[in-house]
């Protein structure tokens, strides 16, 4: 038996560490941890409600908007504004949400675990006239070699052609990144932390040629998601065939309706609609009164299961059985996973629109798998590519259907007392923000973000989250190098700074970390 | 054709309580692209070489650790640092990795790392004076980069790139500032900002700089107007996004409607106000007596 403990997990967003324990070359038990936080819900605590939205984008960086958007959601439910913001308003946080969303899924695919399936040094024997690829040759040739090396030796399974044009693609990915934070931007005001979301709508005003200059922006950035990522992903897929049936995980899926969409100015329809999903491809509606958050193994004073909206949160230090940070949200007290392939499943399953359920068939059938093979490492690759195109294909529409000149914001004048839920899906999975006010101010917030379902610690039933389930079973062919299961904990896009924000600690801390 | 460069400036990047959005906003540098920064000489013969970055880095685990250590101990290298610095408890709020059994935090890091370095810079609010993560109550006891310097006598140069996040130009203009002028000759305000990007006032170019004198004021966001009314924190806050802009000129906060949240500053996020409040007898060094007595 050995224990292979990884810290720091690179290429994610925060700080993350793996412990597994490996036996036979399969791994045997494994334990996650987030290993910083900062307190976020504590100090949103007497602050203006609309603050929240300012304040929980810093929760992260690198998808700032969702935060927004939940927050935002929450807000305008408390100041009873839901139905009353304007269509250009809801039409602007889609595109906001939806552009950098988008952009969140590229950075992930290609800078994030690109490395983990594509060699660069490939580059070396180019020939060919791409600027992007002889940057890179001329680089290496001169003997850089930075960030890409040192590396451990793994399982680079594409042909040096396919290589090459894929590192190409990394390359054109930064470029594509920045022209799609760009086009959101023209909405948004800024990138990172947006700061036209506000209360009751979006304060950028919606002038022709914004339409037409983000439209042309938007071009580019879909042409690259079904030109070039998808058929990578596909390409991936098929090179590392059996990545469709590991890293299964729980096989349950959890998904919020996202995406207001509607026409004639009534937005009741979501794009993405939510749900669970069991034993595979049993839909069910969802009810988020049977969500709660245990923390057995999480180091928190020891309580029942609670309902978010009401959830405490009180630190024990050294507690002896907890081993994260991280509570363990669960739905009817089971585990799931979250993610874009929650939502792309559950609407495949319910909404059966006919384009998206045939984009998903067509995708399913070149990999050569079924449904079944969306739960896996390559599965959560193809289901997020599937949500950036079925997001892409709609952005145009969108943006065609602002009405310049026309209100983008209703005025706030909220109650002194309330609450509110904010509910969508953002580049990783379900996210929800929870507000009570009190005499104007916030009296409690709570947050359950994708990356704590999905990087949550065991429950008091013993049921390991879904990385930690993920991860159990793999086998390892290098106990040194496992890069199995760094593919397995990157194929979920890990966000620990979100999921471990929720912290109130206090007293004594140094015993705590010697339990892990 | 291509010689290579002859300085070879060697990066570290270190992050503490971040969001990462520091990074993300980096990776959106327009002129230089990302890709040029990384692959390319970023001034004829002068070459930034990524020997540490968590967030682009191919290792993990040991081999990351084994890369920063041994970078480490090569003089002359450049430190970032983004994300704030938990100081209480030893630090334990954030711990950065771990080899052979044995744990570091940021803090251990910040201390270690700056010995070497020829320059450290605090990257966004968070590294430069504490930001988000020191908000009331700050949890964690989280302080700035100079903060942990004063407390550890680190006398390393520092400088500080705050904002909520960063503009990727404030980054790299300021490594171009120091490599074409000298570190020395740098100019730096009170709070070791560049002045060639932190030396004016938001509200000295501002665009609703007339509404304001004319004392024309957005009674709701959305409306036209100075929003000085709305929280605008302009007036007392130095940054040059005016002129500057971001993500390609193609926005920024009070260009969409915004008012500004004050992010470059100290005592961002924890200002006298919220964030949509209008700021209370705070004297502006521009028209003081109109900032004084807005009308209602």
């Amino acid at each position: 038996m050995k224990k292979i403990v990884i810290h720091p997990i690179t290429r994610i967003e925060g700080h993350l560490k793996v412990e597994a324990v490996v036996e036979n070359g399969v791994v045997k038990d494994a334990n996650m941890s987030g290993t910083m936080f900062r307190g976020i819900e504590m100090i949103l605590k007497g602050r203006d409600p609309r603050d929240a939205v300012m304040i929980t984008q810093r929760i992260c960086g690198v998808c700032p908007e969702p935060h927004a958007c939940a927050a935002v959601t929450a807000v305008d439910e408390y100041a009873g504004l839901t139905d009353k913001i304007p269509g250009n308003g809801i039409l602007l946080r889609n595109l906001i949400l939806g552009t950098r969303t988008v952009c969140d899924n590229i950075l992930h695919f290609y800078i994030l675990s690109g490395p983990d399936y594509i060699d660069p040094s490939k580059a070396l024997d180019y020939s060919g006239s791409d600027e992007d690829l002889n940057s890179l040759k001329r680089f290496l040739e001169q003997g850089y070699s930075k960030p890409f090396l040192p590396r451990d030796e793994i399982d680079y399974r594409l042909d040096d052609n396919v290589t090459r044009t894929v590192t190409g693609h990394y390359i054109k990915a930064l470029d594509i990144y920045r022209k799609g934070q760009e086009a959101a931007t023209m909405f948004g005001g800024k990138w990172p932390h947006d700061a036209a979301i506000v209360a009751g709508g979006v304060t950028e005003n919606v002038t022709a040629d914004k339409i037409a200059r983000f439209i042309w922006r938007l071009k580019e950035i879909s042409d690259f998601v079904n030109n070039i990522y998808l058929p990578d992903v596909i390409a991936v897929a098929r090179a590392y065939n059996e990545y469709l049936e590991m890293g299964r995980g729980c096989g349950n899926l959890l998904a919020y309706d996202s995406y207001r969409t509607g026409s004639n100015g009534i937005f009741k329809e979501a794009l993405f609609r939510g749900g669970i999903v069991t034993g595979t491809s049993k839909y069910s509606d969802i009810n988020i009164k049977n969500i709660t958050e245990d923390v057995t193994h999480s180091w928190f004073k020891e309580s029942e299961p609670l309902y978010p909206g009401s959830g405490v949160t009180e630190p024990e230090a050294g507690k002896p059985e907890a081993y994260s940070w991280i509570k363990s949200p669960r739905y009817d007290g089971k585990v799931f996973e979250v993610g874009p392939v929650a939502s792309v499943l559950c609407t495949y399953l319910s909404k059966k629109d006919p384009d998206i359920n045939k984009l998903v068939d067509n995708a399913l059938a070149e990999t050569g798998g079924s449904i079944t093979n969306m739960y896996s490492i390559a599965g959560r690759h193809l289901g997020r590519v599937l949500f950036s195109k079925i997001i892409t294909d709609n952005l145009n529409g969108w943006a065609g259907a602002l009405k310049a000149g026309e209100p983008t914001t209703v005025g706030y004048s909220p109650p002194m007392d309330g609450e509110g839920v904010g509910l969508i899906a953002a580049p990783r999975g379900a996210l929800g923000h929870w507000l009570k006010v009190k005499e104007g101010r916030i009296e409690n917030y709570q947050v359950i973000t994708p990356t704590a379902w999905n990087a949550s610690p065991k429950d008091k039933d013993g049921q390991p989250g879904p990385y930690e389930q993920a991860i159990i079973g793999l086998k390892v062919s290098d106990s040194q190098a496992p890069v199995e299961i760094l593919r397995a904990i990157r194929s979920f896009d890990p966000c620990t700074a979100c999921a471990v924000h929720l912290v109130t600690p206090g007293g004594d801390l140094k015993g705590k970390y010697k339990v892990v | 054709m291509y010689p290579k460069s002859t300085t070879v400036i060697p990066v570290i990047s270190l992050q503490g309580q971040n969001c990462t959005g520091c990074v993300t906003s980096t990776l959106c540098s327009e002129y230089p692209a990302i890709k040029n920064i990384l692959l390319d000489d970023l001034l004829p013969g002068v070459k930034l070489d990524f020997v540490f970055h968590p967030t682009i880095m191919t290792a993990s685990g040991n081999l990351a650790m084994d890369m920063l250590e041994k970078a480490g101990k090569e003089r002359g290298y450049v430190l970032i640092i983004d994300g704030a610095i938990p100081a209480k408890d030893d630090g334990i709020y954030c711990v950065t990795g771990e080899k052979d059994g044995k744990k570091s935090t940021i803090l251990d890091e910040v201390i270690e790392f700056s010995r070497n370095a020829m320059l450290v810079i605090a990257l966004g609010t968070c590294a430069a004076f504490g930001g988000i993560a020191a908000a009331h109550p700050n949890p964690t006891g989280a302080r700035g980069v100079g903060d942990v310097f004063l407390t550890h006598e680190i006398k390393v140069p520092l400088i500080n790139i705050p904002g909520c996040p960063p503009h990727p130009d404030w980054l790299f203009g300021t490594i171009t500032e120091v490599l074409l002028k000298g570190l020395e000759n740098v100019e730096l305000d009170d709070l070791k900002r560049p002045k060639t990007f932190y030396g004016k006032l938001i509200h000295e170019n501002c665009p609703n700089r007339a509404y304001f004198d004319e004392g024309k004021f957005a009674k709701k966001l959305g409306d036209k107007g100075c929003l000085y009314e709305l929280g605008c924190k302009g007036p007392i806050t130095y940054s040059d996004c005016p002129l500057r802009q971001w993500n390609g000129k193609t926005n920024w906060v009070i260009g969409c409607g915004a008012p500004c949240s004050g992010c470059t500053q100290p005592e961002f996020p924890d200002f006298v106000g919220d964030f949509y409040d209008r700021i209370i007898d705070v004297e502006t060094p521009a028209s003081l007596h109109k900032a004084k007595t807005p009308e209602k």
